[in-house]
């Protein structure tokens, strides 16, 4: 019988390992499951233009390659425990599922801190449903408090501040964004925030959520109190890894694979996107999880070619995983490009233009050139890519 | 043939597709996506991967 395979998680990794699977020439069955009610779409406009204009997930869908028009899509109830050795998945709705091969695709979710006061009115950003029902709140005369100024947060802010809400952003960070983008990029960028009046509150924490059945107002730890008609929590993430715990896999930060995206165990398993801790021969091959857009489709035709083989039982490629870390945002009608891996970098320096305009950034350690952002200047990032291509 | 349509309104110019078949798309002066319509059928394999790799999902390969 035809060996089959089980795709956890129906986002963009989920979606591109199983078009591998299927270009290497996997003839058995597929089945994705889901926990989102919905076939795999497109994140990114959740938090800039999809809402801003109010998109469903249904108009955000990926195309689908021809090759998984036989694919089984098992939507809307997650896997919530696993027998790796038996081969076997649990459902939360009782399901139980074998597989010959199994990819993890599970993605991440928002982390979220424990704060007292009342739970209604704190939103995150992940899903389509999230990014519908942070949009009713942002609007003239409401007031937007987001906590966390990353690449997310600040999304947030300038699409709030274009929808006309008040927008107060809360952070324990002294510059907007300045892990992947260091100081000084990070305030040219709070500058152009600021220029569409954004409230920054830095350095600062959120201590009590106030208001009775619904949040009202924050208490920051400076006791500035904020007026809030939504709180967006944008702080950072967890791995979406607890279906599978008690299998002895390495788990510390995502899932563990190898440079092509193998997880060391004793049945077929590899890992994709943004849950997949893998080395990259760019970037020394430490094994790193990387939330960029880009990663699950390369980690993807990585993984769906490697379990091809390992299910026709030959070895998969042992080549280096070389793919380039590719990042974009887009802030008030600003284009921000990163390339390569500038928040592992010791230094950073302006080489071209200046931080609170059009500009591009180098960001070195000390193996050399390790990453670049250009803001506004998308077309002339193709040479210093191309010169970390090299390293 | 491989037929290639750019929805221009999507579009939003960032020229990932560049890096996956330069010969079909590239970014002009002004930061503008520039492309060929019809290629040879030998570029589908990196025309469908700068498809994939596309942001704003703008790109149709027929
Ligand atoms: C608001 C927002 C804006 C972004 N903007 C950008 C950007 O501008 N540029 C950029 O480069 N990147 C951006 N990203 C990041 C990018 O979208 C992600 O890197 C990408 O979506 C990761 O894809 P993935 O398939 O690994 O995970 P996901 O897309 O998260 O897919 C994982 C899926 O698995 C499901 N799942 C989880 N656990 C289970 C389970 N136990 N059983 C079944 N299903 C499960 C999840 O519900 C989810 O549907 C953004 C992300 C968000 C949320
Ligand atoms: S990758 Fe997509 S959005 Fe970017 S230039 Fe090409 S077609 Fe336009």
């Amino acid at each position: 019988m035809a060996a089959s395979v089980v795709v956890v998680g129906a986002g963009l990794g989920g979606l591109r390992a199983a078009e591998s699977l299927r270009a290497a020439g996997f003839e058995g069955v597929i089945t994705v499951v889901g926990d989102e009610p919905s076939m795999p779409y497109n994140r990114p406009p959740l938090s800039k233009e999809a809402l801003s204009a109010g998109v469903h997930a249904a108009e955000l869908e990926f195309r689908r390659k021809p090759s998984v028009a036989d694919v089984n899509w098992q939507l809307g109830s997650p896997v919530v425990s696993s027998h790796l050795a038996a081969r076997t998945l649990t459902l939360a709705d009782g399901t139980q599922l074998a597989f010959d091969g199994l990819v993890i695709a599970s993605g991440i979710r928002p982390r979220r801190l424990p704060i007292p006061g009342p739970e209604a009115g704190r939103h995150v950003l992940r899903t389509a449903h999230d990014a519908m029902s942070v949009r009713d709140y942002l609007a003239p005369g409401r007031s937007a408090v987001i906590m966390g100024a990353g690449f997310i947060g600040c999304e947030v802010a300038a699409t709030a501040r274009g929808l006309g809400s008040e927008v107060h952003v809360v952070a324990i960070d002294e510059q907007p964004m300045i892990r992947p983008l260091g100081a000084e990029l990070g305030l040219g960028m709070r500058a152009r925030h600021l220029k569409h009046g954004v409230d920054f509150h830095l350095g600062r924490t959120v201590q009590e959520f106030l208001g009775g059945d619904q949040v009202t107002s924050v208490l920051l730890d400076d006791g500035t109190e904020l007026p809030a008609s939504v709180v967006v929590e944008a702080v950072g993430s967890v791995c979406n890894v607890e279906w599978l715990e008690g299998n002895g896999l390495d788990l510390t930060d995502g899932v563990l694979v190898d440079q092509g995206m193998v997880v060391d165990f004793e049945v077929p398993i590899v890992a994709v996107g943004d849950v997949a801790r893998h080395p990259n021969s760019l970037f020394g091959n430490i094994p790193r999880r990387i939330e960029h857009w880009n990663i699950p489709t390369e980690t993807g035709r990585r993984a769906g070619a490697s379990l091809a083989a390992l299910l026709r039982g030959e070895q998969p490629d042992q080549g280096p995983f070389s793919a380039m870390p590719a990042f974009w945002s887009d802030q008030y009608h600003h284009k921000i490009q990163s390339f390569g891996m500038p928040g592992i970098a010791t230094s950073s320096q302006l080489v071209e233009g200046s931080a609170d305009e059009a500009c591009i950034f180098e960001y070195s350690d000390d193996t050399g050139l390790v990453g670049v952002v250009g803001v506004d200047r998308t077309a002339e990032l193709a040479p210093y890519r191309k010169q970390l291509l090299e390293r | 043939m491989v037929t290639i349509t750019v929805d221009m309104d999507k579009c939003q110019h960032y020229g990932q597709c560049c890096f996956e078949a330069d010969d079909v798309f590239a970014l002009n002066d002004d930061g503008q996506l520039e492309y060929v319509k019809e290629a040879d059928e030998s570029r589908r394999a990196d025309i469908e991967s700068a498809a994939d790799v596309c942001p704003m999902q703008a790109i149709t390969v027929e």
